[in-house]
């Protein structure tokens, strides 16, 4: 037996090797695995904050698959798309988990995103060199809320409805094109059949394909600098003779079997909601959303989903609606100057100072507090909170260059501790 | 190195090229950008409705639906109009010039006939539907609440003439779409021609 088995596997190892060279010869398929797989260098002290990159990729595949099975049945018009989303809840086989598995990865999807981007603040991962990883990775976010936006109006409920017309309303708050921009959006008066039709468009193929390449020129970005590490230091600075980091460990198959892990985790918690809380008690799912969209009536409160109330929470704390919207506009586009912003030299919180420390949990407290307030009904109390709160997110920005000038970081090690 | 080879040619030549190929993008992106804006049909489902208004009794109000807006129409009571008065300094716009409206409605009932209002159901925040409340004194808008319009997202407070209460969002009155009077009881929204 023995003989004989062995014999078939060589001759399929000489086959492999010679249909793997032959394809080298037109395509670098071993230069690229080896480049961003099998010799991508990575620091091995990461920690699990470290698994929320890989983890997204997961959740965007999900939504990509889930996604396509449910354009196979939904119909984008305003006179059958509430139907044909009850018609996947009920009649398609399996329907009902491909739905459920598309709008909780859209909320997981963001939660995953933000520990992302609180890790870089974290550990300071937007510094340089890595300034256009951030920078990237912001657009991506946009991207992201871009998807958000016009896949919540699909399902054609009241709350669908509603959400955008305050989210379109906002573009006609811009003096004198204000209006002509959010008729050009809806391409009507009011957001109709129309509006829906192209939403879908961008949903589903406009949107998806610039989020793609965003997220391949991201990880390039990120293969080309190298990934940060928990103690904030380049492990490209001590290599050994080969010329590989001696803190860096190959992503195949070390980080991958670690990721394989986090992945089986998170699956595990993603199942959880989706099988016994899909709806997360209205936060994934909104209930004001299983009435079909009526433009006759608003539902008594309007809130947007979870992921974007911190920024409407600012919109409505203004009482002046063009200073709400450009406050709300800010609110979402500071990050992106973190980069330059950040003045101190330290990347990680381990080595720096207390005051970086505190600003961060104030900003972390801010988003909270505004994401919670966003999803509540307006009084005067909350609008007063949300208006505090509006203020300390902007103080952490736009004070973050004097703080991080004047703090006082501890001694950096050279090399990777554990 | 030297380099005395001449690129004139050259040079003239990417110009000419992408000054050419720039006015052919502008060209193409005229065309796909007009295609966003509102459709032939678009205009042809907003032109101009006629709403009865025979039915709507003193203090009743009906809503009925012109370019996808709502329109708010309210039979104002005399008591109605007399509390428009009494209010006027919490107003931000009570003479209406900042607002919205047909010439005819900058009065203070912001109306042709006094006890009939037109205005349109749209917040103008964010475009919620404003809630109708005209009774008096609600336990959760305050006892010295007289009658008006609540926008539920954002807590926009107006008046039975559709006017913005101070300190809200809302910058502006509601506004009023150009109507008219087709016959005593007929109301045609969307035109003010002939105005009665």
């Amino acid at each position: 037996m023995a003989p004989i088995r062995s014999g078939l596997m060589h001759h399929l190892g000489r086959n492999l090797t010679a249909l793997t060279t032959w394809i080298d010869a037109r395509f670098p398929m071993t230069k690229l695995l080896k480049e961003h797989i099998t010799e991508y260098y990575a620091a091995k002290n990461f920690n699990f904050w470290y698994g929320f990159g890989v983890l997204a990729t997961v959740v965007l595949a999900i939504q990509i698959v889930s996604g396509i099975l449910l354009t196979m049945n939904y119909k984008p018009s305003a006179e059958d798309a509430f139907a044909s989303v009850e018609y996947i809840m009920r009649d398609v086989n399996w329907g009902w988990l491909i739905r459920y598995l598309h709008s909780t990865g859209g909320s997981a999807l963001f939660i995953v995103v933000y520990l992302h981007m609180f890790r870089a603040m974290l550990y300071g991962s937007y510094k340089k060199p890595r300034e256009l990883i951030w920078l990237v990775g912001m657009a991506i976010y946009f991207c992201l809320m871009a998807e958000g936006f016009f896949g919540y109006l699909l399902p054609w409920g009241n709350m669908s409805y509603w959400g955008a017309q305050v989210i379109v309303s906002l573009f006609g708050a811009v003096p004198v094109v204000g209006e002509g921009l959010a008729e050009l959006i809806r391409g009507d008066f009011y957001i109709s059949d129309i509006t829906l039709n192209r939403f879908f468009a961008f949903h589903v193929i406009a949107v998806p394909l610039v989020l793609l390449l965003l997220v391949v020129v991201h990880i390039m970005a990120l293969h080309e600098v190298g990934s940060n590490n928990p103690d904030g230091i380049e492990i490209k600075e001590h290599k050994d003779a080969d010329g590989k980091p001696l803190d860096g460990v190959a992503f195949h198959p070390y980080h991958t079997s670690k990721d394989l892990v986090i992945i089986l985790v998170f699956a595990i918690a993603f199942s959880a909601v989706l099988f016994f809380a899909p709806e997360l008690g209205g936060y994934f799912l909104e209930h004001a959303n299983f009435e079909p969209a009526n433009m006759l009536q608003t539902p008594e409160h309007i809130a947007p989903l979870w992921y974007f109330t911190p920024f409407y929470a600012i919109l409505r704390a203004v009482p002046d609606k063009l200073l709400g919207v450009i406050l709300m506009g800010l609110a979402v586009m500071l990050p992106i100057f973190l980069p330059w912003l950040d003045r101190c030299k330290v990347k990680s919180i381990r080595y720096r100072g207390w005051v970086y420390k505190l600003a961060l949990g104030i900003f972390v407290t801010s988003f909270l507090v505004l994401g919670y307030l966003g999803l509540q009904p307006v009084s005067d109390t909350y609008t007063l909170v949300a208006r505090v709160f509006t203020f300390t997110y902007f103080a952490f920005f736009v004070l973050m260059p004097f703080y991080t000038s004047w703090e006082k970081p501890k001694p950096v090690p050279e090399r990777v501790t554990n | 190195m030297t380099d005395n080879r001449d690129f004139t040619r050259r040079h003239f030549l990417t110009a000419a090229t992408a000054v050419t190929g720039g006015v052919g993008l502008v060209a193409v992106a005229v065309p796909f950008v007009a295609s966003f804006a509102p459709s032939a049909r678009a205009y042809a489902l907003g032109a101009p409705v006629e709403v009865d208004i025979s039915k709507v009794e003193p203090g009743a109000m009906i809503k009925v639906v012109w370019r996808g807006r709502v329109i708010m129409i309210v039979h104002r009571t005399d008591d109605m109009l007399t509390r428009l008065a009494t209010i006027e300094d919490e107003l931000a716009d009570p003479a209406s010039l900042e607002s919205e409206q047909p010439q005819f409605a900058t009065n203070p009932q912001r109306s042709l006939k006094p006890e009939i209002l037109v205005v349109e159901g749209v917040c103008t925040h964010l475009g919620c539907v404003p809630i109708a409340r005209f009774e008096v004194g609600p336990a959760d808008l305050g006892s010295d609440w007289p009658g008006g319009f609540f926008c539920p997202c954002h807590g926009s407070k107006f008046d039975l003439a559709g006017r913005i209460y101070s300190g809200f969002p809302a910058p502006t009155n509601l506004r009023v779409p150009p109507h008219s009077f087709v016959t005593e009881n007929i109301v045609l929204i969307g035109a003010d021609i002939g105005a009665t």
